[in-house]
């Protein structure tokens, strides 16, 4: 009878050599590399930003011999994410994905782990934006990897003019378009303290700063960073629920202030009605990404001219801003992981970024801070400087509301809205301080669900 | 040799060749029953219904019964889940006030309209029938942003024409009231078309001798309507009911554009909060718990419903 040739030595040597190859060879030079990939993105709102997105994948995949296709899919209705639902489902579809907020977690069974691609954008380009590492980052493991496209912050974007004539604050002495300017003494003074009264004083002007309260992500977002601000924490990370608390009380007394000095149909707006509202010229201020000034600047170039993006202002746990960033992520089923994961750092380089930024006029913000330098963000006009402090400046912190409870309680918390449905019971419903906190922890106490 | 081979094959070879004509004309004469060409022409559809309706709603009962990560079977733990759940007992009651208080004003308008257009002239009826039907055909996506646009928060046209004549604005989509009364009236305004054609095809078919002979005993208008149009209709009546609840019951267009639950979820109904929690907030198994929920009331209402039907149709017959 012939022995088998196969030894245990033969099979480690084998599997050694197998390992190095591995190691060694760029990902699309793989066994599994050739042939095609494909992406659904989600559909940018800024003309000519998917062009330079098609760009940067053409010559990716010119350069590496892989024939790249994308569908842009819209947001609008959540069809991006109503896609992604159906593929992770069905175990087939695109190779990458855009994933947005939660998105993430909520298909981390069915993302492969993106852990090498991440340890070596972290190790070119330093920290990421901790919003971004809460949200891919599952179980220690990267399941996403954060791009600047259609990524955000939610910053201040308040008219200068009408703040200076009715409340008398000159924010563009005060946040200037160079952090290297910034004076500690007068960024200290933007509180949210100092936020009411200017408001106050602005509605009083007949200009109400429009700060919206109903579902959408505008909404949490802005309020879960003053409840940061304030130190609300809904849900700890070992599951407690913390609502009940003298922080919330604080926040929502604050608050109820607050919304009396806004428009009432902020309860009703979604996530384009504060934008009308600036854009429209009634409205002192916002907090949003650039979007409403760019559209401002082609419809009503006068108000344009006017607009500021500063930080937020500072409440007792410090100042905090909230972040929406996006994601790619690589299905567990697609055929091409190599060459999907060899295009994701492609576009996660640094020129990469630079061109994507450029090409949405600045709203796409990457989740490196080493990448706040870009020009764009500095020549943008008009004014010059406009959204300079778009990407989070000085001591302002990114936040995320339903963090830092575990990230699929977070997900309930945020995409239920609990903290803005609490405000416009507390502030619109008329309800009373503790059945508001008492029906939280109730909806909390849904949330922890397994 | 040759012979006897073909004499032992011979038998069954002749068998064989009675039989399969036999067969032949057995298939023939089931392919010329009526019953199996309906089936076969029903086919097509038979097969589109069983994937797209049949698969997934068996699917959908699989999903429910499974834990948020979709890993392990839970059984009724999510229906359960939902009973202890205040919004949810909320989007309950606001499913059922949505759907009797739409479909009620559907079908009265719609009786009104097919009484009027019934006894409009035959010359310049079509053009009415037609622009009645206007916003039934529409695609709703569209018309509901139409009315979206009308009750805006901020630059409603409503309220423009309401401030001009000197009154006072209305939250139409702020004030959680005003917004559950906004998409009713936009469900009312799609669906009470498809009533008006209903009710007056089935007006056409109520013959006209027994309005002669009423008229003749001196029943006035009303007593015509209650005792001859109303008994003669019912059927169409309660079957245009049955029909519109179950589709208003699982409307999700009108909701999601207007108002998309909000303001304080006081206007979500099954399908926009089992959207909310299944697509928004990656539970799918309690999303496809919350729009199961529909199927026992929905049961229930055709149940009752279809049982009077049959029994009219038996008392007819």
């Amino acid at each position: 009878m012939r022995q088998s040739t196969i030894t245990r030595r033969t099979v480690l040597k084998n599997a050694a050599l197998g390992s190095a190859a591995v190691l060694s060879a760029p990902y699309v030079r793989g066994a599994y590399a050739a042939g095609k990939l494909s992406l659904g993105c989600w559909d940018h709102w800024v003309p000519g930003a998917n062009t330079a997105l098609t760009k940067l994948c053409n010559e990716w995949g010119e350069k590496n011999k892989v024939e790249v296709h994308i569908d842009y899919i819209t947001s609008q209705g959540e069809k991006d994410k109503l896609t992604a639902a159906a593929e992770a489902q069905a175990g087939t579809g695109h190779d990458i994905m855009s994933h947005r907020d939660w998105n993430i977690q909520v298909h981390q069974r069915v993302l492969e782990p993106l852990d090498d691609v991440l340890a070596q954008l972290i190790k070119q380009y330093g920290p990421i934006s901790p919003v971004a590492e809460y949200l891919a980052k599952i179980k220690g493991t990267w399941r996403g990897v954060p791009t600047a496209v259609g990524s955000q912050v939610k910053p201040c974007c308040s008219r200068f003019d009408l703040y200076k004539e009715h409340a008398g604050i000159d924010l563009r002495d005060m946040f200037p378009a160079d952090e290297a300017k910034y004076d500690k003494a007068k960024t200290d003074q933007w509180t949210w303290d100092l936020y009411l009264s200017s408001a106050e004083k602005l509605f009083k002007a007949g200009y109400p700063v429009g700060l919206p309260m109903g579902q959408a992500s505008d909404a949490v977002d802005w309020v879960g960073a003053l409840f940061n601000a304030y130190g609300v924490v809904m849900v700890d990370e070992k599951d407690n629920i913390r609502i009940n608390s003298n922080e919330t009380r604080q926040a929502l007394e604050y608050l109820k202030k607050l919304m009396a000095v806004n428009p009432p149909e902020v309860y009703a707006w979604d996530d384009a009605g504060n934008n009308r509202w600036l854009i429209s010229g009634k409205g002192a201020g916002i907090m949003n990404p650039p979007s409403a000034w760019a559209v401002a600047k082609r419809d009503n170039p006068k108000v344009a001219e006017n607009c500021w993006t500063h930080p937020m202002p500072r409440g007792p746990k410090g100042r905090f801003v909230g972040q929406l960033p996006q994601f790619y992520g690589v299905w567990s089923f697609s055929p091409n992981k190599p060459a999907a994961k060899d295009l994701l750092l492609h576009l996660s380089q640094k020129e990469s970024m630079r061109q994507l930024v450029a090409a949405s006029f600045g709203y796409d913000l990457p989740s490196f801070k080493s990448m706040y330098d870009f020009d764009t963000w500095k020549t943008v006009e008009p004014p010059l400087g406009t959204v300079y402090s778009y990407p989070p400046r000085g001591d302002e912190q990114t936040s995320m509301a339903g963090a830092p409870s575990r990230s699929d309680v977070g997900a309930q918390i945020y995409n239920q809205a609990i903290n803005t449905v609490m405000v416009a019971k507390f502030t619109q419903g008329g309800e009373k301080l503790d059945d508001v906190i008492k029906w939280a922890e109730k909806e909390l106490e849904g949330t922890l669900r397994a | 040799m040759v012979d006897i081979v073909q004499q032992r094959w011979a038998p069954p070879v002749a068998g064989e060749a009675a039989r399969a004509p036999e067969r032949r004309s057995g298939l023939a004469r089931a392919l010329r029953r009526r019953s199996a060409i309906a089936f076969l022409m029903c086919l097509p559809l038979i097969t589109i219904i069983a994937c797209l309706v049949v698969y997934p709603a068996f699917y959908a009962v699989f999903l429910s019964m499974l834990n948020k990560s979709q890993t392990r079977f839970i059984g009724l733990g999510n229906f359960s889940f939902l009973l202890s759940r205040d919004v949810f007992w909320m989007v309950l009651w606001q499913s059922a006030v949505f759907a009797l208080s739409a479909v009620f004003f559907k079908a009265l308008i719609g009786l009104i309209t097919a009484h009027l257009v019934n006894n409009l002239p035959s010359k310049g009826q079509r053009k009415w029938r037609g622009m009645l039907l206007v916003p039934w055909v529409i695609p709703l996506a569209l018309s509901t942003l139409g009315w979206w646009w009308m009750f805006d928060p901020t630059h409603s046209a409503f309220n423009w024409i309401l401030k001009g004549f000197g009154f006072e604005e209305i939250a139409w989509l702020s004030d959680p009231y005003w917004a559950r009364f906004s998409v009713i009236l936009v469900n009312v305004w799609y669906g009470a078309p498809f009533f008006l054609i209903m009710y007056l095809a089935a007006l056409k078919s109520v013959p006209e001798q027994l309005y002669e002979a009423a008229a003749i005993d001196g029943a006035n208008a009303w007593q015509r309507f209650v005792h001859i149009t109303l008994p003669t209709i019912r059927n169409i009546i309660a079957i245009t009911v049955l029909f519109s609840l179950i589709v208003t019951f699982a409307n999700f267009d009108i909701v999601q554009i207007m108002t998309a639950g909000g303001p304080r979820n006081m206007t979500h109904v099954f399908a926009t909060y089992a959207f909310l929690l299944g697509i928004r907030s990656g539970d799918i198994p309690l999303g496809a718990s919350v729009s199961l929920f529909m199927l026992p009331i929905l049961a229930f209402s055709a149940v009752f419903i279809l049982r009077g039907v049959r029994k009219r149709g038996r008392e007819i017959g």
